[in-house]
């Protein structure tokens, strides 16, 4: 298999693997449950009880970064699915259309992307209050504009093409010819997008956890993790180290099966890189 | 040439007030009741009677938003809440911390991925190249607040070379406040010199393989002088524009960071705003770093005509 020798595919599937192998387990088994409290072992450093040890409560850290995993995800995937579905369909919209509705389509795009997205998220925070539900809805939005460019850019040069021509001539419209045609011609370049978008959501639900606008306690996340584990940076230095690993190898792992699945789909890119 | 500015900058002053009207909209009109949502479910009906007139809530929305973004133009901005004082007082204090940052930051960002860019570029496919990449996919996956809690642990918590946070002020001095922005500025620029070096990297690499750089080195230019002469200037311009687009996530960066080094800049102010749910602050804020990042993105699109004579010809 091609895949298999691809260096950065693989190991970025391994690592993307393990995030969600980590948090499918974690749904069944975790080593100590995430919640429970014990003073008496707070603040520990790792052992073979408490194998990344313990946080201010006592609570075990390597059980919370496991549940944290599925935190991670399902922010992740539902906020990506947000902005791609909707973006999609504006690109695709924009490119069948052309005219005042792609000019618009554009323009909201280039105004979303004027807007940082740090900043959107606390604006929504602002208004609807700091919670798991409102930062994926403002990762979410933050995903369309980049969905709504690369579907349009993608699908623009699929209707030049000569079959979308001879789809014309067998007398299907607009929407036929986009569902039929355009989309399993941009579909490959919006899957490798999403998995990068992916990441980079993971990264921004950290960022919001992390400032206290994101998931909310008892629930563990890896940003909320890193917070606390700040104060305590004298008495328990290792409390930092884990959380911000799980972070990095995640987002390392989608960036790589990102850049492999780009390379394998389209293998000319790969060779002028 | 002309026509060309005036559509940039009619472009820019459209992006604006569409800013302005989303955060306006957003924080104002959404709510259904401002004061409310500042002073909560349980506030005395006289404390929010009392705050709607302060807020001017008796005025239609529209009326609110001429008067706000007319104050706004004025370099008027409104009293805060919570502070009880001109947010434009607050404003300029907390700017002479988050534009030195900012500043800084993207001088660290633009030295570190031109170097290692080009070397990358100068060394493509060996081991230098294979190190710079893998910096690069590294440093793009590190959220950039944990980097910062290493840097503390390492030079604050381990060797005590530095403060583990606080700003002294310019007035202890340009030393120990630059000393204190120092730590925030590198966790700021790591993360994004990890992307733009990969930037200049493939940009150099795309120009390196142009015709005019194989007549250059026929002509008897050195290597080194066609690198940096003919190939380089060349790959400017998308590194240009990655960084016009950084320099907005930089400032988007300074939310986080400066909480993580509890600096007190524009980004530590909004954050503080929301959480005391101070919305004349937030507002005043948000379309300030809007307006700043709307702004380097129009000076990106002139830099371009500044670097690229062609674009100038076909502008």
């Amino acid at each position: 298999m091609k895949a298999l020798r691809h260096g950065s595919f693989v190991i970025g599937a391994a690592l993307t693997a393990l995030l969600v192998a980590t948090a499918l387990v974690s749904l069944v088994w975790t080593p100590w449950s995430p919640t429970a409290i014990d003073v008496m072992q707070k603040l520990k450093p790792p052992s073979a009880q408490h194998w990344f040890g313990t946080d201010h409560f006592g609570r075990d850290v390597f059980s919370m970064i496991m549940v944290g995993a599925r935190n991670s995800i399902v922010v992740g995937v539902v906020a990506v699915a947000i902005g791609c579905l909707s973006g999609v369909a504006l690109g695709l919209l924009a490119a069948a259309r052309g005219g005042w509705l792609e000019e618009a389509v554009m323009r909201f795009s280039d105004f979303t992307f004027a807007f940082p997205a740090v900043l959107s998220a606390i604006l929504i925070t602002a208004l609807l209050g700091p919670g798991a539900v409102n930062s994926i809805i403002a990762i979410g939005i933050f995903n369309v504009p980049v969905f709504a460019r690369l579907a349009r850019g993608a699908a623009k040069s699929v209707w030049t093409r000569d079959f979308i021509l001879a789809a014309r001539a067998a007398g299907k419209g607009d929407l036929a010819i986009t569902v039929e045609h355009v989309l399993p011609n941009v579909l490959s370049i919006i899957i490798v997008q999403a998995t990068i978008q992916f990441a980079l959501a993971i990264l921004a639900e950290a960022g919001l956890s992390y400032l206290g606008l994101g998931t909310q306690p008892p629930y563990p996340s890896w940003g909320r993790m890193l917070n606390e584990a700040q104060t305590f940076l004298y008495l328990a230095p290792t409390l930092a180290i884990f959380p911000g690993i799980a972070i990095a190898l995640s987002v390392l792992g989608l960036n790589l099966l990102g850049d492999g699945l780009r390379d394998l789909a389209d293998p000319r890119l790969a060779r002028r890189r | 040439m002309l026509a060309f500015l005036l559509r940039r900058l009619l472009a820019f002053l459209a992006t604006l007030v569409a800013a302005s009207l989303v955060v306006f909209v957003v924080l104002e009109v959404l709510p259904g009741d401002p004061a409310q949502v500042m002073l909560g479910i349980d506030a005395e009906p006289e404390t929010l009677e009392a705050l709607r007139k302060q807020l001017g809530l008796d005025r239609s929305a529209p009326e609110r938003y001429f008067a706000w973004v007319g104050g706004l133009v004025r370099g008027d901005l409104g009293v805060s809440y919570t502070y009880s004082v001109p947010v434009a007082e607050l404003v300029g204090e907390r700017l002479v911390v988050t534009v030195p940052l900012a500043l800084l930051a993207m001088a660290l960002t633009s030295a570190m991925a031109l170097a290692l860019g080009v070397y990358a570029a100068s060394r493509h496919g060996r081991p230098g190249d294979w190190g710079v990449m893998l910096f690069g996919q590294i440093g793009i996956a590190v959220p950039n607040f944990w980097f910062a809690i290493l840097l503390i642990l390492l030079f604050a918590v381990r060797l005590g070379w530095f403060q583990a946070g606080g700003f002294p002020g310019w007035s202890a001095g340009v030393g120990p406040a630059f000393k204190a922005l120092l730590l925030p500025a590198i966790s700021l620029s790591v993360v994004q010199a990890a992307i733009l070096a990969r930037v200049t990297r493939s940009s150099v690499l795309e120009v390196m393989r142009e015709d005019f750089v194989r007549t250059a080195r026929a002509k008897g230019n050195s290597r080194r002088r066609t690198l940096w002469r003919h190939v380089v200037r060349n790959a400017l311009i998308p590194v240009v524009t990655i960084m016009g687009l950084q320099f907005s996530s930089l400032l988007a960066g300074t939310i986080i960071i400066e909480n993580v080094f509890y600096l007190p800049g524009l980004g530590r102010l909004v954050f503080q705003a929301i959480t005391q749910r101070d919305l004349v602050v937030v507002k005043d804020v948000v379309v300030l770093l809007a307006a700043l990042v709307v702004t380097i993105n129009f000076i990106v699109d002139l830099l371009y005509l500044a670097i690229d004579p062609r674009l100038r010809r076909a502008a």
